[in-house]
């Protein structure tokens, strides 16, 4: 479904800031997986989301997603086929716009936008059943500006709305990172709800090694730019915070007596 | 009493550029508050659209048809400003910098179009062609009385410009402005809706150069200098006025005209009171600057208090401890 080939993306290239981030990167993703991405700062772990969105384009390699090549889409283009949950809570949603108004945005996510109406009456009805799976009244106060509320809850419309029309990848940047740890619970505990209702073949990169072996079917970690370790099935499953943590120095040594 | 009467006196006339101002102030707001950027092209397309509206109208085009071709080339000015920007990768800054520069010899020429060279000021008398509005009329009761023509023309153009922002086209132009990595995540091409919001604005700019020279009975070079200081003090006085009570986006445009009409009739007050013209554009500036100063100071205000107890209570904890260590 999913298939980075020979990826390669360095930034700043011919300066003193010179970095590869991303160093022949490979990774094919199974129709219905969800992968969860570890790996320290740097990996590369970000930059692959991105390279995927399409927010800047590899220097080499391809990017496919069932079947069609997305590696020079511009990013507007390609949102048809992803959602997108962001680190930053202020980045999924716009501010100055109501709540109603960014989930009628993001149900015509690639869709050709003329002068047909922004939102229509039918529409809020499914707006309001969404949010109320939310659990955090929102479809009490659909005309709320979105400024209006908070870090935990913005992230959980952000995620509502990359998946209010169903993505063919669902593509998650540390999006509890920036939260408290019993919001970012609650934004997790929804995410796999979400995921495991509509089928979501997800990528999900996150700081917390108890996160990444507790959800998802796989766990891939990443290091200076390229796959270092992937672990599936019964292996994720029983997997430890020890065992991954070891995997991880190991890897983290490696990287240190190479450089 | 004799100031107050001037004052009266000088009253429609102010409301009448008011409101031509107020249009232009519209095409600030779009791009200013809607699209998050500062487009100086306006001082230059401002006299664009004056001066084909004139020349056109000189040549014997209807007066319709030639203020139709004036906001044409408001469009055509906010693309050229928009592939700068999005294209070229210029920042919209300098992009707007750069049309209004290249405005400055284009509207030169148009005016001096036919005599082989270019032209500073360009007249059209209202005894000799239909123009829409004329500071002639000023005072006439009637529909040629150009205040309420120009308020029926706001009116209408505000329900437009509703209208469109509340289409699929207009609500992704809204998002483009609000955030631009939102925008382009729900598919959005916020290049094309970049360039769609510098060219409505232009294009409404346009509309108030032609309907200010028909007004004032010339097109100049000059007339548009400045002009998006003023476009920009209309939004500013009509945010400051009217933002707790106008919620609604229409009326948020319309805050735009009131704050464009305010800001003519004070001028007025101040002309009467003894200021020179001269000193106008640096009153303005100051007013403008005052303006975009106060809601900064008041975010730095509201933080410092917020950030005071927890410096009080640290500066406390510091003496305790000095405290404890004496005793």
């Amino acid at each position: 479904m999913l298939e980075l080939k020979g990826l390669y993306k360095t930034f700043n290239p011919g300066t003193a800031n010179e970095k590869r981030a991303i160093d022949g990167l490979e990774l094919t993703l199974e129709e219905g997986d969800f992968v969860t991405v570890i790996g320290g700062n740097g990996a590369g772990k970000s930059t692959t989301l991105n390279l995927i969105a399409g927010v800047f384009p590899p220097d080499r390699g391809t990017i496919t997603l069932n079947g069609r090549d997305l590696t020079h889409l511009s990013e507007h283009r390609r949102a048809k086929y992803l959602g997108r949950v962001f680190q930053d809570p202020m980045m999924g949603t716009a501010a100055t716009m109501g709540i109603e108004e960014n989930l009628a945005l993001a149900l015509r996510r690639g869709k050709s936008r003329g002068l047909r109406p922004g939102i229509h009456n039918q529409e809020r009805e499914l707006y309001r059943e969404r949010l109320a799976t939310l659990g955090l009244g929102l479809e009490d106060r659909m005309t709320s500006k979105v400024g209006l509320l908070s870090g935990g809850q913005r992230q959980a419309l952000t995620l509502l709305m990359a998946t209010l029309k169903k993505p063919e990848l669902l593509l998650l940047d540390e999006h509890t990172a920036a939260l408290d740890p019993k919001t970012a619970d609650k934004v997790l505990q929804l995410t796999k709800e979400i995921v495991e209702r509509d089928h979501l073949t997800t990528l999900m990169v996150t700081h917390n090694m108890r996160n990444a072996i507790e959800y998802g079917n796989r766990l891939i970690m990443m290091d200076a730019g390229r796959v270092v370790v992937d672990l599936r099935g019964e292996e994720k499953k029983n997997l430890t915070v020890r065992e991954l943590l070891e995997k991880f120095n190991i890897e983290n040594d490696r990287m240190l007596l190479s450089e | 009493m004799n100031f107050i009467t001037g004052l009266l006196n000088a009253m429609p006339g102010a409301v009448s550029q008011g409101l031509i101002w107020g249009i232009m102030a519209i095409g600030v707001y779009i791009t200013y508050k809607i699209l998050d950027v500062a487009d100086l092209t306006v001082d230059g397309s401002l006299c664009t659209g004056a001066a084909i509206c004139v020349l056109l109208t000189m040549h014997g085009v209807p007066v319709g048809i030639a203020m139709a071709c004036a906001v044409l080339s408001g469009l055509i000015a906010g693309l050229v400003t928009g592939i700068f920007h999005t294209t070229c990768g210029i920042p919209a800054i300098l992009a707007g910098i750069l049309t209004q520069l290249a405005l400055y010899s284009i509207n030169l020429r148009i005016m001096g179009w036919g005599t082989g060279g270019g032209k500073s000021n360009l007249p059209i008398s209202v005894d000799k062609y239909d123009l829409l509005v004329s500071a002639r009329h000023v005072r006439d009761a009637g529909l040629h009385n150009p205040v309420l023509l120009l308020a029926v023309f706001c009116v209408v153009l505000i329900a437009v410009l509703y209208w469109f922002f509340g289409r699929e086209i207009g609500c992704a132009l809204r998002a483009t402005g609000a955030n631009g990595n939102m925008a382009r995540a729900q598919g959005i091409n916020t290049n094309f809706t970049k360039v769609l919001g510098l060219m409505l604005s232009n294009g409404l700019v346009a509309l108030s150069g032609a309907l200010l020279a028909q007004y004032q009975g010339f097109a100049d070079i000059n007339m548009g200098r400045g002009a998006i200081v003023v476009g920009l003090a209309a939004v500013i006085i009509g945010e400051v006025i009217f933002d707790k009570v106008f919620r609604n986006f229409a009326l948020k445009l319309l805050s735009a005209v009131i704050g464009a009409i305010i800001y003519y009739v004070v001028i007025q007050v101040v002309l009467r009171m003894g200021l020179s013209t001269d000193d106008l554009k640096l009153l303005t500036a100051l007013v403008v600057a005052l303006f975009l100063a106060i809601p900064y100071w008041k975010g730095k205000l509201a933080r410092r208090s917020a950030a005071a107890p927890a410096v009080v209570a640290a500066a406390a904890g510091a003496t305790g401890k000095e405290d404890d260590g004496d005793a």
